[in-house]
């Protein structure tokens, strides 16, 4: 058997066995959920190996089959350098949010492990899908145990947040639906991703200019409220500040590159004349963005929300690159996805741990926790530095490399972006001035310890990861620039004019690409 | 003279029709305090061997008794459909009518009639058929949304589905009427060419127009859906179930019968007439669903947006329009049956809670129950993996194939807006502490469960191997040539 199809198939059965076990015993719960999570982590390790060694072009543990005849949808599942890390990233997590909700999670801890891991086969599910069709049933699959994740273990407003979540997701996608039956129907009945390029590429599928529009636009509306794009953020503020810890966790490190991954995998190469038409606009949005979400971050007094707006922020860079139309630009917005992913979950945990503390999500609440748990602070200071963009440390290269693609692509996007990296250091170094430094109340004295085994277990793997990201990051690297230039030569298929503007450098990235 | 073949093509009708006078006679000669649940269990059986006897019929096809019915595949489909809700509306009856203190022969006795109508008006090809057929239907049905006599609401729903419904059927026979003096026939495949000669074109789009206008009050269909939130929050809970689903999917297959078959030549005319009533549907049944509190009518509110979705397809005046709208009909049937069998379950005598708001914390005192409500609103929403999806997903290509593209884009926004309402019956399952009436409620009986795992499994089945429908639809939605 396929090991892509084990790793996508064993949250499904682990989430079929979790809602069975017994209702009462929520130590099996948790041991269960835990087990399987790490099973499933342990096994989608080994996707890795094909790209190891030699990166491969194409796909690879494709699988391809029948699932129903009319209208022909298929099983297609495949992944390439993008889709592996993305898919490596949510095994990782998801035992982590397993983990740091050990003690949180208190009430309907059965039900709890089972959305987490019915949550875990949508997201891998929505990586690895090479069918549209496919890909928008597991992009629908994974709305619902988010949903549940809110609206039960969330905070005080978490009805008004799942529903604004699912309603805001729901909208943007029905038109994506719309816009992939069209596609059907003009592809000559299929819903194949492959063959739809192949297409595409070899002009048996042609569109006209104003339909391949309104179909970019249908696809990046659904995509841009995932990401989500200023001015469709407004859903994350509240799902971030309402959900439990391990569903901020999952909702911003994971869900959230649903919608640059569906830019990066569908948008750019299916529409590329309407992607380039659009860029300048989109662009500016992902420039308002991270200015935007960089100052509203600033003044929030909860932390969450603070995270939560620095995600739109960081986000924005991830748009930033991929409508860059550079080499640089699409490969540092891939990391910056995988590394927003480890470091603003870590993040979140980390406020997850303050807040099981002090019960507090306001800053001042905080000051002084670096003396009364100081391992804490550390974890704190690391994580927050990666999210600042220090060398060394992951979102520097990621965040390097979007910018080097602004500068080649446009050098006043690249300057008013650069101004967002700036402002991150402010609100970052701010917030943990605030919370760790000063004097330690009495009152916090009392609640604050530092970091125990299990929370270290937690936090541990993800720092490992920021620092590896941040110093080898030819690990990751050549699979992802292989996918990413495969994808960047189709958004040329039709248009010359960026290739023109194409620097040097990047002729050296090609040429390791082709060796 | 009819031969043997005409009956063997009449055969569900004819099971239904002596099961049914059977438990007359047998209600009649039972004493007074034995229990009539075992009318209930033979009328389970006839209904299954109703279903045996439209596949027997199917096997035996074609046209019978001179022309007047025809069984194609197009009318076995539905007469197996509107048989399986028959069969799941009975199961979560006898609880709910020993509740009441109504547990009677006749109620089963009604159904099986009420069946016996729909059973002729989907296999009808013939407008008196189609008259007949349909008050056959109506009647039954009539008495038994007043099954419970001495509630006022009852009462009320009956009156109310009696005096428009016979004003609906008025229309319907008017346009036969005009019909015949236009073209000198009833039956549909002669209507036909009689068009297509160009004999009696303005009088046909009158006849047309008040047929139209018969069944848009049958599917209730804007703007003539007036009466459908009354009727079904007045009637008895598993009623309302069996008249939402079942003379609904009749309505609508005759509907598309007579208008694919008969007016086929004229459908420049009413065309656009369907299209703009199955939008204004689809608006009215979602935003009037938004704000009710009471879960029957919110449940008349979306089956009336639903309504809408299917005249989209419809309006798609296609084989795949056809087949879309047959999938979907059994897949509504299952996720409406479905969720009235919960309500069926939970409203308790009297029907004392039928509020979203007292299914509060049912998620945590009753999972089993909740997730299988779950799973039919999931598909009433059209989450993918669900039966809900893949109609509203097949209604929509064959609107898109036939160019009907804002249609089908207002159309997917409306099942946006849908959604809300839907979601909030899960928020108030799940996201609020229970209250008293999920504390009180006792765990559900067989019979209902039965019902409810019938529902919910038809609604997955459909949703992950849709194939095995739709294959069939699209094979039996040719019947047009």
């Amino acid at each position: 058997m396929n090991l892509l199809t084990v790793v996508l198939a064993l949250p499904l059965l682990a989430f079929l066995v979790a809602i069975l076990l017994p209702k009462d015993i929520p130590g099996l719960s948790r041991l269960f959920a835990l087990g399987t999570s790490l099973i499933v982590f342990a096994v989608s390790l080994g996707l890795i190996a094909p790209f190891w060694f030699h990166t491969p072009h194409g796909w690879a543990f494709e699988t391809d089959l029948n699932w129903i005849d009319s209208p022909r949808i298929h099983y297609h599942v495949a992944i390439d350098g993008v889709s592996l890390w993305l898919i490596l990233l949510t095994t990782l997590l998801t035992p982590i949010c397993v983990l740091l909700s050990w003690r949180y999670i208190d009430k309907h801890v059965r039900e709890f492990y089972a959305f987490l891991l019915l949550l875990e086969f949508g997201l891998i599910g929505v990586f690895c899908s090479l069918d549209l069709f496919l890909f928008y049933v597991f992009w629908e699959v994974a709305l619902v145990p988010m949903y549940f994740l809110i609206g039960v273990w969330g905070y005080d407003r978490r009805i008004y947040a799942a529903v604004k979540f699912f309603l805001y997701t729901m909208a943007g996608s029905v038109l994506m639906l719309g816009a992939i039956i069209y596609l059907y129907n003009q592809a000559g009945g299929t819903f194949d991703y492959v063959e739809i390029l192949r297409q595409f590429q070899v002009g048996q599928l042609g569109l006209s200019s104003q339909a391949e529009l309104l179909l970019f636009l249908a696809f990046f509306i659904a995509f841009a409220i995932k990401v989500p794009l200023f001015p469709l953020h407004t859903w994350l503020p509240d799902a971030h500040v309402e959900a439990p810890t391990a569903g901020s966790v999952m909702l911003a490190s994971v869900m959230l590159k649903m919608g640059t991954y569906g830019l990066l995998r569908f948008c750019l190469p299916l529409f590329p004349a309407a992607a380039h038409e659009c860029s300048s606009w989109i662009v500016t949005l992902a420039i308002i963005g991270i200015i935007y979400g960089a100052l509203v971050a600033m003044v929030q007094p909860n932390m969450k929300k603070l995270v939560a707006y620095s995600s739109v922020s960081h986000l924005g860079f991830v748009v930033l690159g991929l409508f860059s139309f550079t080499q640089a630009g699409m490969d540092g917005a891939v990391y910056q996805m995988l590394n927003h992913g480890i470091s603003t979950g870590a993040l979140f945990l980390l406020v997850g741990f303050l807040n099981e503390r002090r019960h507090s999500l306001e800053i001042s609440a905080y000051g002084g926790v670096a003396a009364v748990a100081p391992g804490l602070a550390r974890a704190f200071m690391i994580t927050m530095l990666a999210s600042i963009g220090l060398p060394m440390l992951n979102n520097f290269v990621g965040e390097f490399l979007v910018l080097q693609g602004a500068a080649l692509a446009d050098f006043k996007w690249a300057v008013f972006a650069a101004i967002g990296v700036i402002l991150s250091a402010c609100y970052m170094l701010w917030l943990y001035q605030r919370v760790f430094f000063g004097r330690a109340s009495a009152d916090l004295q009392h609640h604050m310890y530092d970091l125990n085994l299990r929370e270290w277990a937690c936090i541990v793997p993800l720092i490992v990861m920021m620092v590896w990201m941040g110093c080898f990051t030819q690990s990751f690297m050549p699979s992802i620039t292989t996918s990413t230039a495969g994808i960047l030569e189709k958004t040329r298929t039709n248009l010359e004019i960026h290739v023109r503007r194409t620097p040097p450098a990047r002729s050296v990235l090609e040429a390791r690409v082709a060796r | 003279m009819p031969s043997g073949a005409d009956y063997v093509r009449l055969l569900p009708e004819l099971i239904l029709t002596v099961a049914g006078a059977i438990i007359m006679l047998l209600e009649a000669a039972m004493g007074n305090r034995r229990s009539r649940n075992g009318l209930g269990y033979f009328s389970l059986i006839a209904l299954a061997a109703a279903a045996v006897g439209s596949v027997i019929a199917f096997k035996n096809g074609g046209p019978a008794f001179g022309g007047l019915v025809i069984v194609d595949g197009y009318a076995t489909f539905f007469r197996i459909l509107v048989i399986g809700v028959g069969f799941l509306s009975v199961l979560q009856s006898f609880q709910y009518l020993q509740r009441e203190r109504a547990n009677t022969g006749e109620y089963y006795a009604l159904i099986l009639f009420s069946l016996v109508g729909q059973c002729v008006m989907v296999s009808a090809n013939e407008l008196i058929m189609v008259f007949i057929g349909l008050e056959i239907s109506s009647i039954a049905t009539y008495v038994l949304a007043d099954f419970l006599r001495d509630d006022k609401r009852n009462n009320e729903s009956s009156i109310k589905y009696f005096l428009l419904g016979s004003f609906a059927t008025a229309f319907l026979l008017y346009g036969i009427a005009w019909i015949y003096g236009a073209t000198g026939t009833t039956s549909l495949p002669g209507i036909r060419p009689a068009l297509e000669a160009g004999r009696g074109m303005n009088l046909a789009g009158v006849a047309a127009a008040l047929m139209f206008v018969g069944f848009a009050f049958k599917v209730s269909a804007v703007p003539f859906q007036i009466w459908a939130p009354d009727v079904y929050q007045g009637a008895p809970a598993p009623v309302s179930a069996f008249m939402s689903a079942g003379p609904k999917a009749a309505a609508f297959a005759v509907l598309v019968r007579v208008f694919i078959t008969a007016f086929d030549p004229i459908v420049a005319k009413w065309d656009p007439f369907v299209w703009s009533c199955a939008l204004l549907t689809m608006i009215v049944g979602n935003f009037a669903a938004l704000t009710q509190p009471n879960i029957k009518r919110m449940l008349a509110y979306s089956s009336i947006a639903h309504a809408g979705y299917i005249l989209v397809a419809v309006a798609a005046h296609s084989y795949i329009g056809i087949a879309a709208l047959m999938f979907y009909l059994a897949a509504y049937a299952f996720m409406q049956v479905g969720a009235f069998a919960v309500i069926s379950y939970f409203s308790r005598q009297g029907e004392r809670y039928v509020n979203v708001d007292d299914l509060a914390g049912l998620g945590w005192r009753q999972p089993m129950v909740a997730a299988l409500f779950t799973v039919l609103l999931l598909s009433f929403i059209g989450v993918p993996l669900t039966a809900g999806f893949f109609g509203k997903f097949y209604i929509f290509k064959a609107a898109l194939d036939a160019g009907l593209v804002w249609l089908a884009v207002l159309g997917l926004l409306n099942s946006a807006v849908a959604a809300y309402y839907y979601l909030r019956i899960l928020v108030v399952m799940y996201f609020r502490e229970p209250g008293e009436a999920s504390d009180s409620v006792a765990a559900p009986g067989v019979a209902i469960q039965i019902a409810l795992w019938g529902s919910v499994l038809g609604t997955l089945i459909l949703g992950i191997y849709p194939s095995l429908v739709l294959n069939f639809a699209t094979y039996s939605s040719q019947f047009g040539r």
